[in-house]
């Protein structure tokens, strides 16, 4: 995100700077920290994971003959006896979005050196991460209660629930990691890991704030992928 | 250009390498009244071709947000960009292959549910 400089080497913008970064015999990510491109890397891996998975979905969907169950009505909700569509998952990505939004301002006051703040935010995101587990769970207790089971369901088409369930819980899954590892940065934030220069993850080198910023697209990628399931699975 | 670059080359690094809060903020109320939008497509009950693309409008724009600002993608060298978009379009090939994919397995569940298999 920074414009970075390197002695000796002319960082061209564009595709140019594309190619002759590419081609420099050094470093490729030219500014970039070595943990941060492996997580975009591993972002990049998990994005193939969830599109087979939504991909399959909607293979499924698409060749059964079987009506499919309609998602407005399967996880609407009863707001003062009138039943809500959708009412749950508008709060889960209300929920999400305002994580993710927090986490976004925690990365800006980490790079500044404002640990308080960086604290304060990261521990705001860790909640709004427990949040939304908390009512995912709430979400598949509902539905089991009802019979939504992988192989069957009383709304429709048989696969809805193995659909369901494998790709709101591997996005659960995500979320419930996330929000570990926001608890244990909140920690080393708060106990000042980086000011005193305590060693970082999987390394003997420094922390730095810059593990925020990894932290954070994280947890952007878990927004970002609940943005295509909400899409795709609630809304179609 | 020139002038600003050579303000934050003088400025300490820290302060370089940051944003003002103000694009956060903008893009995380954008990113609230897009989500309400969506959910409204769902509380009007649109149907069709209506529905299908405004709900891909509004995803695609909020994937698109939340890549480009919170993630910074907006502000990171080329190289990495390139690197991490254009494998996207491997999915949209596979995409593609399923969908062809899932309409030839209806056609045929259909066919053979009417006409009757094995014999």
């Amino acid at each position: 995100m920074s414009e970075p400089k390197i002695d000796g080497f002319e960082l061209k913008p564009g595709f140019k700077g594309m190619a002759s970064d590419t081609a420099s015999d050094q470093t490729m990510f030219k500014g970039v920290h070595w943990g941060k491109a492996m997580m975009w890397i591993f972002l990049l891996s998990d994005t193939f994971v969830f599109s087979c998975f939504l991909i399959s979905y909607m293979k499924g969907r698409g060749s059964t003959p079987v009506e499919w169950p309609n998602p407005s009505e399967v996880f609407a909700l009863e707001a003062f006896g009138v039943p809500v569509p959708l009412l749950l998952i508008a709060l889960m990505t209300f929920v999400l979005i305002t994580s993710s939004g927090t986490m976004a301002i925690a990365v800006k006051y980490g790079y500044e050196k404002n640990r308080k703040m960086c604290g304060w935010l990261l521990l705001a995101t860790a909640l709004g991460g427990l949040t939304f587990v908390g009512m995912q769970a709430y979400e598949w207790s509902k539905l089991i209660h009802e019979g939504v089971r992988p192989w069957a369901n009383p709304f429709g088409a048989a696969q809805f629930g193995s659909f369901f369930f494998m790709i709101t819980g591997f996005h659960g899954f995500h979320v419930s990691i996330g929000v570990i590892f926001l608890f244990i940065y909140t920690y080393k934030v708060f106990a000042g890991h980086y000011e005193k220069g305590k060693k970082g993850w999987f390394t003997k080198l420094k922390g730095d704030y810059v593990e925020i910023e990894i932290l954070g697209l994280y947890w952007h990628f878990v927004d970002l992928v609940w943005v295509f399931i909400f899409a795709f699975f609630y809304l179609w | 250009m020139e002038n600003t670059n050579n303000i934050e080359k003088t400025d300490k690094k820290e302060e370089a390498s940051t944003h003002k809060i103000g694009i956060y903020l903008w893009i995380w109320t954008l990113l609230f009244v897009l989500s309400f939008f969506s959910y409204m497509v769902d509380w009007y009950q649109f149907q069709g071709m209506l529905r299908w693309s405004l709900i891909l409008f509004f995803m695609f724009l909020k994937a698109g947000l939340i890549m480009a600002f919170f993630m910074h993608l907006f502000w990171e060298r080329y190289a990495l960009v390139n690197v991490l978009l254009w494998p996207m379009t491997a999915i949209a090939c596979f995409i593609f292959l399923m969908a062809a994919e899932f309409q030839y397995t209806l056609f045929s569940r259909l066919f053979y549910f009417v006409v009757g298999g094995g014999a």
